[in-house]
């Protein structure tokens, strides 16, 4: 097995295989940029829909008049801009559903999951997190290797996107259908209530929406043309990498 | 030897897009024939709402399917409206003669075309519900609503088979913020048992801003759909030649026609 010359990548002692091989395969590249655009969608529509009432509460019921949780300083913007936003953000949660269904059954059959993201037992050791956290937190370059496999904290948040904030998103925007729940009433009664399934729906989207600025902060320290050159292309230039 | 794989690929690509856009014209028609094509699909935003009034429809013809019925110690203290009563001079004159000149007019494709008095609607068999109404904006409440089941009266008109559309007209003319409304519901919601003309709440009289003397109450549909201050109800097998044929003034205003979400 050939190793790349010491002399033009002095820390890099990968098979050359696995540098010729693309970084992400092509289902991860386009349902990358699908989801984008869908979550983009459904952003800006959740921001019409908060602002036709952007206060929040517990339990099943709220209304003005009534105890919040959380009051937003935003205005009331009643009978304004959540007739599109409804409708745009149900057409972007399609898209992004079934593009998020494309998704996770091709990372459970190409092993996409298991290989790249789930990390190693030994990885999950305290000693090895710490070490993680703290190199991120003193901004210590992050060697080669970087540019072609996920660390234990990309590794550890991609899954808690794909597994936890997606799933729960999902779930409460199901528990608020008075149809969907007609059928399926556990979807509501398990969170206690449908204002609960409003407020957690709120929560959620403020993890993810937290994820993606973060995300993309994190892309430009890597280096922007690099990186979304690779998830474009499926090539990346390791050599390039502002590592 | 790239390009006889690039001109296979072709031809593939080709053939898979032709049999995808074969099988969605397949699908459409199909969807249109068992009535799951809602009548606000055009657009790009109709995409969506096809897509999720076509997906629910099916589950929700099934006859376990009933909006969450509470306790009465759970009927909110704090009911809010949207908009105030309709100003118009003949829904004045109806409430201060205490409804007692108005009548529910059924007409379109039944076989005896009638109409009923507040207090004859009062006298058929009732059904009380405590249900869960949200708002589309995002704030509900939950009452107690009193009414005869949509689905008695329209019997007793005698629904003929080709009607698709239960079609509600309102008094409502001045003074509602988007205009006169006026909308429709498809027959899997007309007949279900929880759909009710309302003309009581939290044990009372129905009150006037919430839609007195009657209203629609659809819960398994956002509010709404839930119209107020009825007056005409209409059959058809098609809402084209209705306002912009929409299936409600709700679409006209940017709003959708089904609302189950």
């Amino acid at each position: 097995m050939a190793t790349v010359e010491s002399a033009h990548l002095p820390r890099l002692a990968t098979p050359i295989s696995d540098l010729d091989s693309p970084r992400h395969s092509a289902v991860v590249r386009i349902t990358h940029w699908i989801n984008t655009l869908s979550f983009f969608g459904l952003l800006v529509s959740g921001i019409a829909i908060l602002l036709a009432h952007p206060r929040f509460y517990w339990g099943e019921t709220g209304a003005i008049g009534t105890p919040s949780l959380l009051d937003l300083p935003l205005p009331f913007m009643r009978g304004g801009p959540s007739g599109w936003g409804r409708n745009l953000h149900f057409l972007s949660a399609w898209v992004c559903g079934l593009n998020g269904a494309l998704y996770v059954v091709s990372g459970i059959l190409t092993q996409h999951f298991r290989k790249s993201l789930v990390p190693a037992k030994a990885d999950l050791a305290w000693g090895s997190l710490w070490r993680v956290v703290s190199n991120h937190l003193r901004f210590k370059p992050l060697g080669a290797e970087s540019s072609l496999s996920y660390n234990l904290l990309q590794r550890l948040t991609y899954l808690a996107v794909v597994f936890v904030l997606f799933p729960v998103i999902i779930w409460t925007g199901f528990a608020m259908s008075p149809a969907i729940v007609s059928v399926f009433p556990v979807f509501v009664t398990i969170l206690g209530g449908q204002q609960t399934a409003r407020t957690l729906h709120f929560f959620a989207s403020d993890l993810l929406v937290l994820f993606v600025v973060v995300h993309i902060a994190m892309v430009c320290l890597a280096g922007f043309t690099n990186r979304v050159g690779a998830m474009i292309t499926g090539q990346i230039n390791a050599r390039k990498d502002r590592t | 030897m790239s390009t006889v794989l690039s001109r296979r690929k072709l031809i593939t690509t080709g053939l898979a897009t032709a049999a995808g856009a074969s099988g969605l014209a397949v699908a459409a028609r199909l969807a249109d024939r068992y009535g799951l094509i809602p009548p606000d699909h055009g657009g790009i935003l109709g995409v969506g709402q096809t897509l999720t009034y076509a997906s629910q429809r099916p589950l929700m013809s099934n006859p376990s399917s009933m909006a969450r019925e509470f306790n009465r110690s759970e009927i909110s203290k704090i009911c809010p409206v949207n908009g105030p009563p309709p100003e118009s001079e003949t829904y004045q004159r109806l409430l201060a003669g205490g409804f007692a000149d108005w009548r529910l007019t059924i007409e379109g494709l039944v076989a005896r075309p009638c109409s009923f008095s507040l207090a004859e609607l009062k006298r058929f068999p009732s059904r009380s519900q405590i249900t869960h109404q949200a708002c589309e904006e995002g704030w509900s409440f939950i009452a107690e609503s009193t009414g005869v089941p949509l689905s008695y009266v329209l019997n007793l008109a005698g629904v003929l088979p080709r009607a698709k559309y239960v079609v509600f007209f309102t008094l409502g003319e001045k003074g509602f913020p988007l205009g006169k409304k006026w909308g429709s519901l498809d027959m899997v919601d007309a007949f279900h048992p929880q759909t009710l003309l309302a003309y009581g709440m939290n044990g009372q009289d129905l009150p006037t801003p919430h839609g007195a003397p009657v209203r629609v109450r659809v819960p398994r549909q956002l509010g709404f759909k839930s119209l107020k201050y009825l007056s005409r109800i209409i059959l058809t097998d098609t809402v084209k030649n209705i306002g912009k044929g929409l299936g409600s003034s709700s679409p006209e205003h940017g709003f959708s026609w089904y609302g189950g979400i």
